[in-house]
C-alpha cells in the first residue's frame, strides 16, 4: 500500500486556485495548436472541456457513443444547478457552498477541490446565462432560485424540469462552435474500447465505430475522460440505458486507480418498479420535497384507502425523526429512512415497494395551479408512467440507484495515477465525498470541464513541446487494438444460451441486495463469491447474436456488463473494507443506537484508490489520507 | 394482452428493407412500449434470430434519441408523449402495431428502425450558438430579462431533437427543429449581435439536408414537447430580414 499525494497546493484554502494558477506552467497560445488532446464524452464534463480547449486554441479530438454530442446522459438532470451567487441575500457564499458540500460529503471529499468548485460555481452561470441558456426567472427579469435537497439557503438555478438538458445544450452549441471552427473534431458513434499507454503515459485511445464496426485508433499528447458514472451496475437505476463505466474501466486496467468505487448513491424519490421486466426507473425530482410531505401508514397491515387514513395513523417519519430538515434531509439519509419503513412492511402501493409523497396539503395551502405550475409536468409523467393522478392521490416513491461517487482517483489537476490521463465529471472522484448534494454534480461537471481541466492540464503539456506525440503504428496501439479485437471476436464466439440483459439483471440483483442501500459482511462475501460464478457463465454461455460489422446493441452490451463485472466485485471489496459508515455507504454493523451512519475518522478519513493487479489477482489497495485544514470533523446531523 | 407486430427489418443502409410479423405475449399494460419490445427481442435472442434494432437512451423523454413511427404516427399515439414514454395501455388486446423507421430523405436507415440524424447538428454548427469564450461573460444578473421573453425562448428550447418533426412531414422539411434551436437564441438579449447571420446560415444548411415548409403544421402535431410552429414565422421573418441586412453588409 502507497499513500497518494494530492498535490494540493499551500496555503490558505481561500486563494490556493488562485495562487496555483499562477504557479502552474503555461502554454503560449501560439504553441496550443502543436498540441492534441483527447477528450471522451460528451456530457456537461466533456462538452465543456472540449470546447473551452477549443477555444484555447488546443486541437482537440471529442469523441461520444451517443448518435450526436447532445445526447449525453447530463441531458436527463431536472432539478438545477447550485451556485454561490446569494442573489437573494440569504448570507450565502463560496464558503457556505463549501462547507455543505464537504458537510454533505460526510467528511470524505478533498477540501481544497470542493473550496475551488464553490469558487468557480459563480462563473459557471455567467457563462451559461452568456450562452443563452434559458435559466427561470423572476417577473423583474433576474434569475429565479431554489432551495434543493440538503441545502437551507436558494442557490440552485433551474430551467424548469430541464436543467440538465439546458445546459448541456449550452455547452453542446460551444462545442459546435469549435466544430464550425476547425479546432475540434467530433466523433459521433464512436466508442472508446481501449486506452493506449507508451512509457506510462496516456498516449490515445481506440474507438470501434458503432455503425460501420470500425476499429481506429487515435493519438494524442494527453487523453480525458468525461465518460460519466457507473450507477448501471445495478441494473435497475435513473441512468441511461447506455451509461456504462468501460472507459473508466479499461483506464483501470491501464494502471488508473478506482477510488471508492462503493460510494454510490440511492436517490430517495424514483419511481417504484412495477414488475420484474422493468427497464429502467424513473426519477421525480426532488425538487418535489419542498412541497411534498413523505409518510407511510403506521400499521403494516393498514387497509383503508389512502384518503381515509386518519392523519394520526400516519408516520411522517423524516419530519419526526428530522425535525429541522424534516423532508429535506440529504438524499443518503431520506433513503434509508425509507428503506427502514418498507422493510417493516409498511410500504405502500400493489407491491409494498413505496412510500408516499403527498401533496394535499401543499395544494390546500397554495392552490392547485400553483402546484401545477411548479411541477405539473412533473405530475403529467407520474401520470404517464402509473396512471395515477398525484393531485386526488400520493405520489409512490422509493429510492433507486442514481449517481457514483466513486471514480478514477484523480490529484488536484485532475490527473489519474497514469500521466497524460485526466478524468472529470462524474467520471472521477473527488468533490461528493461519499454523498452527494442535490445540484451538484451538473456544477461539479462544468467546473471541471469550463474552469479546471483547461488550465491543469496546460501544466501537464507545457514541458512537453516539441515533442511529437506518439505514432498510432507504435507497438502499444498495435497490442491495445489486439486487445478490442480479441474481445469482440471472443464474444461473438461464445454462442451461448443466454441474453446479456439477462446477466445483466441478475448482477444487478447480487449488486442491489447486497451492496445497496445497506451493506454487511456476511453479505458483501456471499456478493463477492456469487458474482465471479456468475461471471464465469457469462463468459461461457453469453449469446450476442449478428456481426461485428454493422451495428449491434448486443455486441455494444456485452462488452460493458463484462466490465460491470469486474467493477461491481471491486464495489462489493470496498465496501467491506471500509469498516465504518458513512454517507451512501452503510454498513450495517456501524450504526448509532437510532440507526443512522456512524463514521470512523480515526480509521477512515481516507480515500480507498485500488490499483487491478490482472484478472485473477486481487486489487492492491492505496489511500490518500483526507487532511482538514479548514474544517472541523463533526457528526453529521440533520435533526 | 397480446398483440401483433409488422417491424420494418433492413439489415444496412444499402440492404432492401420488408416487414416482418412478431408476436408480443402477455404485455402488461404498466410496461412501456420499448419495454415491450424489449421482451420481443429477449425471445428473438431466445430463437436465435437478431433482435430488432431500435433507437433510445434516456427513457424518459428528454434526450431525443427514440423515435419510430408507430401505425403510421411520429411517437404513436399519445399527443405530446416520445416514444420511450408511451406505455402499453394506450393500446388494446389483439392491436396489430406497425413499426417503420423515421422516413426522410434527410435521415438515411442505419438499419431496422434506427436512422442518421446527423443532419441536425450540422444546422447548429452552422450557427445555433452564441459567441463567447469560456470565462469573458459578465455577472449573469447583468442582464436582466423579461420573464415573458425568458419564457418563450425556454418553450423554444425544449426541443429535444429527435426529429419526429421531420418524420411527420410530407415533405420531410425540419423548419420546427430548425426554428426552436433558433428562436431560443433570437428571442435573448444575448442573441442579438449574432440573430440575422444565424437565421441566414442555419436556413441555408437546413435547406441542403431537408425539404421545403408548405405549412402543412403536421410536425407541430408530432412533437413530443408541443414545439409551436409560430416558431417557424419568427424565423422565416428573421431569415427575410437577414436576406436584406447581410446582402446590404456584404
Ligand atoms: C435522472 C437524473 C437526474 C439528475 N439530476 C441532477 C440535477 O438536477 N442536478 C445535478 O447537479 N445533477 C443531477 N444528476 C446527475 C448529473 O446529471 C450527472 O452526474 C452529470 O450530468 C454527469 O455528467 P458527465 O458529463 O460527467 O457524464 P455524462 O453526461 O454521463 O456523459 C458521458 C459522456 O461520455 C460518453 N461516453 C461514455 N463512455 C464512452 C466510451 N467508452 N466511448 C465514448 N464515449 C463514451 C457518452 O457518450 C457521453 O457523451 C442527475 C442524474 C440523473 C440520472
Ligand atoms: S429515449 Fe430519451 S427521449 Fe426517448
Amino acid at each position: 500500500m502507497t499513500v497518494l499525494d494530492a498535490k494540493v497546493p499551500s496555503g490558505p484554502i481561500e486563494t490556493k486556485w488562485e495562487h496555483h494558477k499562477f504557479d502552474m506552467k503555461l502554454v503560449a497560445p501560439n504553441n496550443k495548436r502543436k498540441f492534441e488532446i483527447i477528450v471522451v464524452g460528451t456530457g456537461l464534463a466533456g462538452a465543456s472541456a472540449a470546447a473551452t480547449l477549443g477555444e484555447l486554441g488546443y486541437r482537440v479530438k471529442a469523441f461520444t457513443y451517443h448518435d450526436s454530442a447532445r445526447r449525453a446522459h447530463s441531458i436527463s438532470a431536472q432539478g438545477g444547478i447550485n451556485a454561490a451567487k446569494d442573489y437573494h441575500g440569504e448570507g450565502d457564499s463560496i464558503y457556505r457552498l463549501f462547507y455543505d458540500t464537504v458537510k454533505g460529503g460526510d467528511y470524505r471529499s478533498r477540501e481544497a477541490n470542493v473550496y475551488r468548485l464553490a469558487e468557480v460555481s459563480n462563473h459557471i452561470i455567467d457563462q451559461c446565462v452568456a450562452q443563452g441558456v434559458p435559466f427561470a426567472r423572476e417577473y423583474g427579469g433576474l434569475l429565479d432560485n431554489r432551495s434543493f435537497g440538503g441545502a437551507q439557503v436558494r442557490r440552485t438555478f433551474y430551467a424548469r424540469g430541464q436543467t440538465g438538458q439546458q445546459l448541456l445544450l449550452g455547452a453542446y452549441q460551444a462545442l459546435a462552435r469549435q466544430v464550425k471552427a476547425g479546432t475540434v473534431e467530433l466523433h459521433t458513434n464512436a466508442e472508446m474500447l481501449e486506452l493506449v499507454v507508451a512509457d506510462g503515459r496516456a498516449v490515445g485511445i481506440i474507438t470501434r465505430d458503432l455503425i460501420t464496426g470500425r476499429i481506429e485508433r487515435h493519438s494524442a499528447h494527453a487523453v480525458v475522460l468525461g465518460t460519466g458514472g457507473y450507477a448501471n451496475v445495478f441494473y435497475l437505476s435513473t441512468m441511461a440505458m447506455t451509461s456504462n463505466a468501460t472507459a473508466a474501466w479499461r483506464a483501470h486496467r491501464k494502471g488508473a486507480f478506482f477510488a471508492n468505487p462503493c460510494y454510490t448513491q440511492i436517490h430517495p424519490t424514483a419511481i417504484p418498479s412495477s414488475d420484474e421486466f422493468q427497464s429502467k426507473l424513473t426519477l421525480m425530482s426532488e425538487s418535489l420535497r419542498n412541497d411534498g410531505r413523505i409518510w407511510v401508514p403506521k400499521d403494516p397491515d393498514e387497509s383503508r384507502p389512502v384518503a381515509q387514513i386518519p392523519e394520526e395513523d400516519r408516520d411522517y417519519y423524516l419530519e419526526r425523526k428530522y425535525p429541522s430538515y424534516g423532508n429535506l434531509a440529504p438524499r443518503d439519509i431520506s433513503s434509508r429512512a425509507a428503506k427502514v419503513s418498507v422493510d417493516r412492511g409498511q410500504g405502500v402501493g400493489p407491491l409494498k415497494n413505496g412510500v408516499y409523497l403527498d401533496f394535499a396539503d401543499a395544494i390546500a395551502r397554495l392552490g392547485r395551479d400553483a402546484v401545477a405550475a411548479k411541477y405539473g409536468n412533473l405530475f403529467d409523467m407520474y401520470a404517464s408512467i402509473t396512471g395515477e393522478d398525484a393531485y386526488q392521490i400520493p405520489m409512490r416513491i422509493y429510492p433507486a440507484p442514481h449517481y457514483t461517487m466513486g471514480g478514477l482517483w484523480v490529484d488536484y489537476h485532475l490527473q489519474t495515477t497514469i500521466p497524460g490521463l485526466f478524468s472529470i465529471g462524474e467520471a472521477n472522484y473527488s468533490d461528493h465525498g461519499a454523498n452527494r448534494l442535490g445540484a451538484s454534480a451538473l456544477m461539479q461537471g462544468l467546473a471541471d470541464g469550463y474552469f479546471v481541466l483547461p488550465y491543469t492540464i496546460g501544466d501537464y503539456l507545457a514541458p512537453m513541446l516539441g515533442q511529437p506525440k506518439v505514432d498510432t503504428s507504435a507497438g502499444e496501439f498495435d497490442a491495445a487494438e489486439a486487445e478490442v479485437r480479441g474481445r469482440v471476436e471472443h464474444y461473438l464466439g461464445v454462442q451461448g444460451t443466454r441474453s446479456v440483459d439477462w446477466f445483466h439483471r441478475e448482477l444487478g440483483k447480487i449488486m442491489w441486495d447486497y451492496c445497496g442501500m445497506g451493506r454487511n459482511k456476511a453479505g458483501l462475501e456471499k456478493a463477492l463469491s456469487e458474482i465471479p460464478a456468475l461471471r464465469a457463465e457469462f463468459e461461457s454461455d453469453v449469446r450476442v447474436l449478428g456481426g461485428a460489422e454493422s451495428l449491434n446493441s448486443s455486441l455494444e452490451k456485452v462488452g460493458r456488463v463484462a466490465d460491470f463485472f469486474e467493477l461491481g466485485e471491486l464495489m462489493c471489496r470496498d465496501a467491506l473494507v471500509r469498516e465504518e459508515s458513512c454517507g451512501g455507504h452503510f454498513r450495517e454493523e456501524h450504526q448509532t443506537e437510532d440507526g443512522e451512519a456512524l463514521r470512523d475518522d480515526e480509521n477512515f478519513a481516507h480515500v480507498t484508490a485500488w490499483e487491478w493487479s490482472g484478472a485473477s489477482g486481487a486489487p492492491t489497495e492505496h489511500r490518500e489520507q483526507l487532511e482538514f485544514e479548514t474544517l472541523e470533523l463533526t457528526t453529521r446531523s440533520y435533526k | 394482452m397480446n398483440l401483433t407486430l409488422r417491424v420494418w427489418r433492413q439489415a444496412g443502409p444499402d440492404a432492401p428493407g420488408r416487414f416482418e410479423t412478431y408476436r408480443a405475449t402477455d404485455v402488461s399494460p404498466d410496461s412501456s412500449f420499448l419495454e415491450m419490445l424489449d421482451a420481443v427481442n429477449e425471445e428473438l435472442i431466445g430463437d436465435n434470430e437478431e433482435p430488432i434494432e431500435f433507437m433510445h437512451d434516456c427513457r424518459e423523454g428528454i434526450c431525443g434519441t427514440c423515435g419510430m413511427m408507430i401505425n403510421g404516427q411520429a411517437h404513436g399515439p399519445r399527443a405530446e408523449t416520445a416514444t420511450c414514454q408511451l406505455h402499453m395501455r394506450s393500446f388494446s388486446d389483439g392491436d396489430e402495431i406497425v413499426l417503420e423507421p423515421w422516413r426522410a430523405a434527410g435521415f438515411p436507415i442505419v438499419k431496422d428502425l434506427v436512422v442518421d440524424r446527423a443532419a441536425f447538428d450540422r444546422i447548429i454548427e452552422a450557427g445555433g450558438y452564441i459567441t463567447v469564450d469560456t470565462g469573458s461573460a459578465p455577472d449573469a444578473n447583468l442582464i436582466p430579462i423579461e420573464k415573458d421573453a425568458a419564457d418563450l425562448a425556454m418553450d423554444a428550447a425544449a426541443c429535444i431533437g429527435c426529429g419526429a418533426c421531420v418524420a411527420a412531414c410530407p415533405n420531410g422539411a425540419a423548419q420546427l427543429f430548425t426554428s426552436a434551436k433558433m428562436q431560443q437564441l433570437n428571442l435573448l438579449p444575448q442573441g442579438q449581435p449574432e440573430r440575422y447571420q444565424r437565421a441566414e446560415s442555419m436556413v441555408e444548411v437546413m435547406e441542403e439536408h431537408f425539404g421545403s415548409c408548405t405549412n402543412m403544421g403536421e410536425c407541430e402535431a408530432a412533437c413530443p414537447k408541443g414545439i409551436s410552429i409560430d416558431f417557424i414565422a419568427m424565423m422565416n421573418k428573421d431569415y427575410r430580414k437577414a436576406k436584406f441586412k447581410n446582402r446590404r453588409t456584404a
